[in-house]
């Protein structure tokens, strides 16, 4: 089967973000990007798949600016097979990504597609879910384990309270949860073979999408600020601090 | 202005989750609907009635609608939205399934995980791990809503709304429910409790997470857990706290042997009271804590257990 998987360009998870001082966004100037860590465990999946003999072709795609395609590369030097980028300076929101990417699974037709379950910096969790809607698939989203069973997909999900296995219809989607799999590293000969892999370039307007955000950002502000603690010598003097000072037992 | 409160509910019983969103959409201002979808679902939809602020309940009961499988709920949604300029549902697992696809379904965009209501139209949410707070405003007609429950005090249970049936009943050929396996538990829920005690890394084992269940019982405690203890098995993951866990916001959150990563502060930092025990001073967990004791946690643990 063929598998498509979507990455994100986002901040590096470990980056500790600003707020712009006029409070329209964060400030991403100069700030290291990555792929998401869901997109790559996305990743991984599909090439695990792959490694399995159940995925024949891993198509890696993006939506976002040139830049993005950095992301694109370290997909197909983790071991996707070509990669499509849909390459648009707009403020792309889950509803006009999962446009983009309904307009890419129309044309290249994938048994499976798989996306993280939330980009960390919308934390959106939704694009996944609006693709599934979208192009009319089954959706197994919060993936922890996949497995294909003859024309159905077996996914476990997580949900509150434990784990819930579900059987979808394929072609269908899936968004992965942290315990999927462990992603590798990009090992230095594939990222040198990934330079010469396949990169097509659309755009949303070739594609014939709308993807700018119809949700208007007002403002953006740094959460309030806890205030600095104290440390305490002893349990008895904590103890005594949460039931005295804190009032929080009894 | 109307407004359709998704109902989330867990083997036949209303979730209290619930309670907050319904103040939620008070906030917002309009009638109040609450939707109650599953199979047998009567005593949940009695139980919803009561809310405050809820003038009707409408009930989906069908088998179809079993285990809130997304693609039926998402038709069944779509298909009840029209007389609707709000949907809202609880960010659960099973919120965060359902609502984006009805989003899809009738093209607007959602606003997920709201922390705060500012108009009908405009919402606070937190971005980037809960280091950012955005104010966002919807220009679609209808919007479609996941609201934070900690972020919203629950609303009482003296209302008596009228209940009624909603006739629709979808066809589900895309998926289907194979199993599940839940974590037992006789401690409060995670996302409900007013205590919470959480392990992380430092806790060395999952038997050394017994030191935490004295504690916990003496405070009517839930127990969490960072995602380093999650994912070196200490503790099954429907216990993490973070990010990409769950969100708490207890009056007091206990943090042992967690050194304080951005992703797990996330899920942790609008508690009332923060507490630290760790030995290495130099953590970030302090700088969020309003105590902090420095110090081998199995030789604090104890002690904290028996001065309770």
């Amino acid at each position: 089967m063929k598998v498509l998987v979507a990455v994100k360009r986002v901040i590096d998870y470990n980056v500790k973000i600003r707020v712009k001082p006029d409070n329209s966004d964060v400030d991403l100037t100069n700030v290291k990007m990555a792929m998401n860590p869901f997109c790559e465990i996305a990743v991984e999946e599909a090439v695990r798949l792959k490694e399995r003999g159940v995925a024949t072709e891993v198509v890696a795609v993006t939506v976002g600016p040139k830049a993005a395609q950095e992301q694109l590369r370290t997909a197909l030097a983790l071991g996707a097979d070509r990669a499509i980028h849909v390459q648009t300076d707009e403020r792309v929101e889950s509803l006009g990504a999962a446009k983009a990417l309904a307009k890419v699974v129309e044309e290249e037709q994938p048994e499976l597609v798989i996306l993280g379950k939330q980009a960390i910096d919308s934390d959106n969790n939704q694009t996944g879910q609006m693709l599934a809607a979208l192009t009319g698939r089954a959706q197994g989203t919060f993936a922890s384990a996949v497995e294909v069973e003859g024309d159905a997909l077996k996914v476990t999900r997580e949900i509150d309270g434990g784990l819930q296995t579900v059987s979808l219809a394929l072609p269908a989607i899936v968004t992965t949860d942290l315990r999927l799999n462990e992603p590798r590293y990009a090992k230095l000969p594939d990222i040198m073979k990934a330079k010469k892999k396949p990169l097509d370039v659309k755009t949303p307007e070739e594609l014939g999408v709308e993807v700018a955000s119809r949700l208007k950002l007002v403002r953006v502000e740094p959460p309030a600020e806890r205030q600095g603690g104290v440390k305490v010598g002893s349990v008895d003097e904590l103890v005594d601090k949460l039931k005295n000072e804190a009032k929080v037992i009894s | 202005m109307s407004i359709l409160v998704l109902a989330e509910h867990h083997d036949g019983q209303l979730a209290g989750a619930t309670a907050h969103v319904v103040a939620a959409a008070q906030q917002i201002g309009g009638d109040i609907d609450v939707l109650v979808a599953g199979e047998n679902v009567g005593a949940i939809a009695e139980a919803a009635a009561k809310l405050d602020g809820v003038s009707r309940v409408r009930v989906a009961d069908a088998a179809v609608y079993a285990h809130q499988l997304a693609e039926p709920m998402g038709e069944l949604l779509a298909g009840l939205a029209d007389d609707y300029s709000h949907v809202l549902a609880v960010a659960s697992t099973t919120g965060k399934n359902v609502m984006p696809r009805l989003a899809a379904l009738k093209d607007v965009a959602q606003l997920s995980e709201i922390i705060a209501v500012e108009s009908a139209d405009t919402f606070k949410r937190p971005i980037y791990a809960g280091n950012a707070i955005a104010t966002v405003q919807s220009e679609d007609a209808l919007k479609v809503v996941t609201v934070r429950a900690t972020a919203f005090d629950a609303v009482g249970e003296t209302g008596s709304a009228g209940v009624e049936a909603v006739e629709a009943v979808v066809d589900n050929a895309l998926s289907s429910f194979v199993g599940e396996e839940l974590a037992e538990s006789d401690r409060p829920e995670l996302g409900a409790a007013k205590v919470v005690v959480s392990g992380g890394r430092g806790m060395g084992s999952g038997d050394n997470f017994k030191l935490l269940e004295g504690i916990a019982d003496k405070l009517g405690a839930a127990i969490g857990a960072s995602r380093a203890a999650v994912d070196a098995g200490f503790v099954p993951n429907d216990m993490q706290v973070g990010q990409t866990g769950k969100i708490v916001a207890p009056e007091l959150y206990i943090a042992v042997g967690i050194s304080g990563a951005i992703q797990h502060l996330a899920g942790m930092k609008d508690s009332k009271v923060i507490v630290a025990i760790n030995k290495d001073e130099e953590a970030p967990i302090f700088q969020v804590a309003d105590y902090g004791l420095v110090g081998d946690l199995f030789e604090i643990l104890p002690e904290l257990e028996s001065k309770l």
